[in-house]
């Protein structure tokens, strides 16, 4: 895509032991959850021990980036500097279809002024910071 | 055997609240001024202090504190884990169960933040880079507190049908406690429901007047034995009943708590009034901490004192103040028009309740309750009680 969502500046994530084949995913265009290879549940985001049956075991496994809002929320007052000429942006908690209703955070592209509907089918988005320090890719959504 | 009528609160100190930044003295010297205030009010000596406790990580060692003070032994040093408020009543429990179990016999509880000395609050992180948890949500610029709890309370305004009015009603109450409080930041600043209406949003479903304030000051409350009540100069106020908590996973990290449009009392509450041995019948004066409006409205919900249904009808100015309300809330002024201090203020005022001498009193208030942080977890909630709940 050509323009990140938001404006650049604010902190860039940088990966850890936990999370980095997540991270590793998304700049390939894919959505890895941790998953435990003992249950095959997935769970977000990512921890030590499945929470379920408390294994240790846990991979990633890819997921389509499809879901519905479970909420939302619409920012208005910046409150890191990179947001002071940003106007508002919206926030969306997306449940996933296709792995056991887990939840991520992440921007809903388009006018943000625009309805949000809880509840609305949305798909993920790959959006990509090559110039980032480092470079790093995050999942953006948009009504289906 | 509960803490039931086991302690009472015999004191209580506050500095003046202070704009954020604008304290003129260091925050260990608050906390030093908020607690020789709690003592002189309950006609002790610093010295005879021998117990700590505090919460969200409050950055004034009780160590340190006991050196400056001249206390004679130090029994009970802690702290309440957790963020923001939600430690405000579960650190009087703390408190409540040291001196109950002989670990200590005169505590103090207190809170103190200068944000000109130290960092601020409601400021998204400044580092070029991110990890762990917040790697998962500041990149898309979720930052402050309140990007962090707007969305649990728009999943409960969508699960329930509530309107922006209820929210509305809290702020208006808060502000009409407040005029009658020469203490508060916002006494003189009355607040009407069109400037409410106007005012610009923080993040929807919040504007500006649903946040809290951001105080510099400090606040402090001593505890001693129940049966000690009565030798000091107040109307004793007595410690019913303490929790703290949240339910199951609340910390599931990435906004992924099973049960997410909730304050997080769900669990805590049976347990409340069962060791106060009473119900949200008897509750005469309560007050809710606003970290924003959304958490009051939810806290009160979860509290057994409306139905999630009737919102709407409930919330509405006249039935929460003062004296004449069916839910007389926030009495001082509460975090939103009075200070923030984590919350401490909104406890303090429960004891003025019970004690008779708050600005906005609540006739025959015996039971005074205090819901602390909700949406945080641990959150926590205390009841006190006159003398005629014993």
């Amino acid at each position: 895509m050509s323009r990140p969502y938001l404006h650049p500046g604010l902190p860039a994530p940088a990966p850890s032991d936990l999370d980095r084949p997540y991270w590793d995913g998304l700049r390939n265009d894919k959505l890895l959850l941790q998953r435990c290879r003992r249950c095959a549940r997935f769970q977000w985001g990512p921890e030590w021990i499945c929470h379920r049956c408390l294994n240790f075991d846990l991979s990633f496994d890819e997921v389509e980036p499809l879901g519905t809002i479970f909420s939302h929320q619409r920012v208005w007052h910046p409150v890191h500097p990179a947001l002071k000429k940003q106007g508002a942006y919206v926030i969306v908690l997306v449940e996933l279809t296709h792995a056991d209703n887990v939840r991520v955070v992440g921007n809903l592209l388009g006018d943000p002024a625009q309805p949000l509907r809880i509840g609305a089918e949305v798909e993920g988005v790959f959006e990509h910071h090559h110039d980032g320090e480092p470079a790093y890719s995050l999942l953006q959504w948009r009504y289906v | 055997m509960t803490l039931r009528s086991r302690t009472a609160v015999v004191g209580v100190g506050e500095t003046a609240y202070y704009k954020r930044g604008q304290a003129p003295d260091a925050e260990f010297k608050l906390a030093l001024e908020a607690i020789v205030s709690a003592c002189a009010d309950a006609g002790i000596h610093p010295r005879d202090i021998d117990g700590f406790a505090s919460f969200s990580n409050d950055r004034n060692d009780p160590s340190q504190l006991a050196a400056a003070l001249g206390c004679r032994e130090l029994r009970f040093a802690n702290m309440q884990w957790g963020g923001g408020g939600g430690g405000g009543s579960a650190a009087i429990g703390n408190a409540a169960a040291a001196i109950m179990s002989g670990m200590a016999e005169c505590v103090v509880v207190f809170r103190a933040l200068a944000q000109g000395q130290y960092g601020r609050f409601g400021q998204g992180a400044q580092a070029p880079t991110v990890s762990g948890n917040l790697a998962h949500t500041v990149p898309y610029g979720l930052l402050s507190p309140a990007h962090m709890f707007a969305m649990k309370y728009r999943r409960f305004m969508y699960e329930f049908g509530v309107e922006q009015s209820a929210l509305r009603a809290i702020a208006l109450a808060c502000y009409e406690h407040a005029q009658a409080n020469p203490r508060a930041v916002m006494h003189g600043r009355p607040l009407d429901a069109a400037t409410y209406d106007e005012s610009r949003w923080i993040v929807e479903p919040w504007h500006l007047y649903d946040c809290c304030l951001e105080n510099d000051g400090a606040a402090a409350m001593i505890l001693v034995a129940g049966e000690r009540a009565r030798d000091f100069p107040h109307l004793p106020c007595y410690v019913l009943s303490a929790v703290a908590g949240s339910q199951f996973r609340a910390g599931a990290p990435v906004h992924n708590t099973p049960d997410y449009a909730t304050s997080n009392f769900k669990t805590l509450v049976p347990r409340l009034y069962q060791m106060a041995r009473l119900g949200p019948a008897d509750i005469d004066v309560l007050q809710s901490y606003e970290n924003f409006t959304g958490g009051v409205l939810m806290s009160i919900v979860e509290h057994g004192l409306c139905k999630a249904g009737e919102v709407n009808e409930f919330f509405v100015p006249d039935n929460l103040t003062a004296p004449d309300g069916q839910l007389p809330l926030n009495t001082s002024g509460g975090n939103l028009a009075e200070c923030y201090m984590h919350g401490l203020g909104l406890n303090i005022e429960a004891v003025r309740q019970i004690r008779r001498t708050s600005t906005a009193q609540v006739a025959n208030a015996e039971v005074s309750m205090v819901i602390s942080g909700p949406m945080v977890t641990p959150v926590s909630s205390c009841i006190f009680g006159s003398e005629a709940t014993l």
